[in-house]
């Protein structure tokens, strides 16, 4: 069969599946919650499939605190922030860089954290500060960033920790026990990193099957059809669907950079609160490039916009169409939480692809 | 002659003089350009079409093109896709302080390049100079002067009109942002930058009656075009992905940063609708001239999802295409 006989088949085979009862799945990335919209894969579900969202978008899951931390630095005299895109217009607690930017504040977007020590290099009288957020994919990155920075003696190079592992916040969301979840849809490119063993956990100690799943159509297909397959079968197994790129055991390599520069930790995630063991802190020695302890910096006391329903949408309990602010308050001109704002935001997503 | 750029160019003593004469005017044509208050013009016909457009862009170089084609081709094509035959072009050049003196004549070989190729003449022009750090090196204004042989091409749209485009989408964008943040694995990939006045004559010429409306589609891509016919319309605009012309460099790009190539801005591509059962035979029709020889019928007018755009996609599911917000941002990861 050519690829286009494939897809069609299996495209039918989803369209045509048979469930008896509800089924819940949940992905747990941004770039599945916008691919599962973008190649039509969502809008051919069979009925009673419901596909929520978990916390997998790392702009959405950043803390209000977080954002206010580099705003406050923003602040300061001399000082760039070096970011990706999606950060700039997330709203936190009384702004955002975006406002900032536009009241004199200097925030530059890159597209690797490498770049930022092209910036740090070009002005060597102002303070950078690269706002480290960003899952087990982005991590081995910014290690490295941090590596070069010591290696070419960089002073005017700093990141603000915020990386965050996919792991136990899967973990937490199981154990608060609030939502009844049938099979998870696992990231592909964070699996690549830490390896399908690294999920083995959800079909021995939960008893869910989860299947590590690719982004195009192909992947979505193929993922989707598994993980009903085992759910129907009532097989708790952790699968690979995306093989050509993920591997049992992970990239080793990329794991020991990772902590190479940095230690685990417990992190804030909006939504969920302190989850122990799932961010990633600056070791010690690496200190001289840790913002927070850099810099003194007075962060407001964080508040959450009272309607905003994001944390509920991230533990996977209401779809952002079910959040009262959805396309009224909130949308992506005005964004009330970061789900609205993000490219792989579940919000922006219903709200630019659904119908 | 020095070769940057100096505050005097812009100071209308020798040194502007001969920028004008020797640099400007020499590349761009002696024969054309009216030295004059204003340029004298003869237009057959009486109707006429007239634009004006301003160019500026970073990097002012890149793959495929530069500033001087794109302020050339963008004018021509504004005309075009009314159905006129361009003319006569204007240009207006504001120069930063410091350029150096080879970049602007390179920038001016290729608007003359451009106009020889689409058989316009620049007939009339300014030039004026801002301080070092006024200005991004060069931008250039181009006004332009079209004629009507058949009557402007804009009837009602109806269901069952086919969308055509005539080429592959999201070069020009691509290649852009591919240079500006020195993205390696998309190295030979060109802007699509182009002329598409001889393409769009020769549709009317050969199917007069059958469209309904062209647009060139540059900043927002394909998708706005379809955003703005649809908007408060009894109908939708549905394109099928399986017939949309796209390159693999566009689509890595796109998929790297996390952007849609309908939205990604050409430089040479317009958006043709037209009666369905003709469709087959404009194709045929563009694909006999070099701007059009990708051409493909990518979609349909239809009663669905009125007054929105919307995609087929490969597995058969629907997705709509909605108005950009703002810029497309890259994404984390």
């Amino acid at each position: 069969m050519t690829n286009e006989h494939v897809l069609a088949h299996d495209a039918e085979k989803l369209k045509q599946y048979q469930i008896d009862s509800d089924i819940c799945i949940m992905e747990v990335c941004g770039t599945h919650t916008t691919e599962y919209f973008r190649t039509g894969v969502k809008d051919i579900f069979p009925p009673r499939l419901r596909l929520v969202d978990g916390p997998g978008c790392p702009v959405c899951v950043t803390p209000n605190h977080y954002l206010d931390h580099a705003i406050a630095l923003a602040g300061q005299k001399d000082c760039i922030i070096a970011t990706f895109g999606d950060m700039v217009k997330v709203p936190s607690s009384y702004s955002s860089l975006a406002r900032e930017s536009a009241g004199g504040a200097r925030v530059e977007v890159v597209y690797s954290p490498v770049d930022a020590l092209d910036i740090a290099r070009q002005n060597p009288h102002s303070e950078v500060v690269f706002l480290s957020v960003g899952f087990e994919t982005t991590a081995p990155t910014e290690a490295v960033t941090v590596q070069q920075a010591r290696e070419q003696n960089l002073k005017n190079f700093s990141l603000l920790p915020g990386n965050k592992l996919t792991v136990p916040a899967v973990k937490a969301l199981l154990d608060a026990e609030e939502v009844n979840i049938d099979g998870f849809i696992l990231p592909g490119h964070v699996s690549a990193i830490i390896g399908t063993n690294a999920w083995k956990f959800l079909g021995s100690e939960y008893n869910k099957p989860a299947v590590v799943t690719g982004f195009d159509d192909h992947d979505l297909l193929k993922g989707t059809l598994l993980l009903l397959t085992l759910i129907s079968e009532n097989k708790p197994h952790v699968l690979n669907e995306y093989t050509r790129v993920v591997r049992d055991g992970g990239n080793q390599h990329a794991m020991d950079m990772i902590y190479s520069v940095f230690d685990a930790d417990d992190s804030e995630w909006r939504g969920i609160g302190v989850i122990p063991g799932s961010g990633l802190l600056l070791k010690d020695e690496y200190a001289d490039f840790d913002a927070t302890k850099k810099f003194t910096v007075d962060i407001p006391e964080p508040k959450e916009h009272p309607g905003c329903r994001c944390g509920e949408l991230l533990r996977g309990l209401i779809l952002p169409t079910e959040c009262p602010l959805f396309g009224k308050g909130c949308n992506p001109e005005h964004p009330i939480g970061p789900c609205m704002v993000s490219t792989e935001g579940p919000c922006a997503a219903y709200y630019k692809y659904g119908r | 002659m020095p070769d940057t750029i100096l505050p005097g160019h812009g100071s209308g003593g020798k040194l502007m003089n001969d920028l004008i004469h020797d640099t400007i005017r020499e590349t761009l044509g002696n024969e054309s350009i009216q030295l004059d208050d204003s340029a004298v013009l003869q237009l057959p016909g009486r109707q006429i079409a007239f634009t004006t457009d301003s160019y500026t862009i970073t990097p002012i170089e890149f793959p495929g093109g530069n500033i001087g084609s794109l302020a050339v081709n963008g004018t021509v094509n504004d005309l075009a896709v009314m159905g006129a035959e361009p003319l006569y072009l204007s240009c207006s050049i504001i120069l930063e302080e410091g350029l150096p003196l080879d970049e602007l004549k390179r920038v001016l070989q290729s608007m003359r390049a451009a106009a020889d190729y689409a058989g316009v003449s620049i007939v009339t022009g300014d030039t004026k100079v801002v301080p070092r750090g006024k200005g991004d090196k060069i931008y250039i204004n181009t006004a332009g002067i079209g004629v009507f042989t058949s009557p402007p091409q804009r009837h009602d749209i109806i269901p069952g009109d086919a969308i055509i485009i005539n080429g592959y989408i999201g070069d020009h964008g691509t290649a852009v942002m591919a240079e500006r943040n020195k993205l390696s694995f998309s190295r030979g990939l060109l802007s699509d930058c182009a002329p598409l006045n001889m393409l769009i004559q020769q549709v009317i010429q050969s199917y007069p009656s059958s469209i309904r409306f062209m647009r060139d589609a540059t900043r927002g891509g394909v998708a706005s075009v379809l955003n703005e016919i649809t908007k408060d319309r009894p109908f939708g605009a549905k394109l099928i992905e399986n017939s949309l012309p796209v390159h693999d460099e566009v689509r890595g790009v796109s998929e790297l940063l996390g952007i849609d190539p309908l939205y990604i801005a050409n430089e040479g591509k317009v958006v043709i609708i037209t009666d369905g059962k003709d469709a087959p035979g404009i194709v045929e029709e563009m694909k006999k001239i070099p701007e059009g020889k990708d051409a493909a019928i990518i979609g349909e007018i239809t009663d669905n999802y009125t007054g929105s755009a919307y995609i087929t996609t490969r597995v058969g599911g629907n997705r709509m295409l909605p108005l950009l917000i703002e810029e497309q941002l890259p994404r984390i990861c």
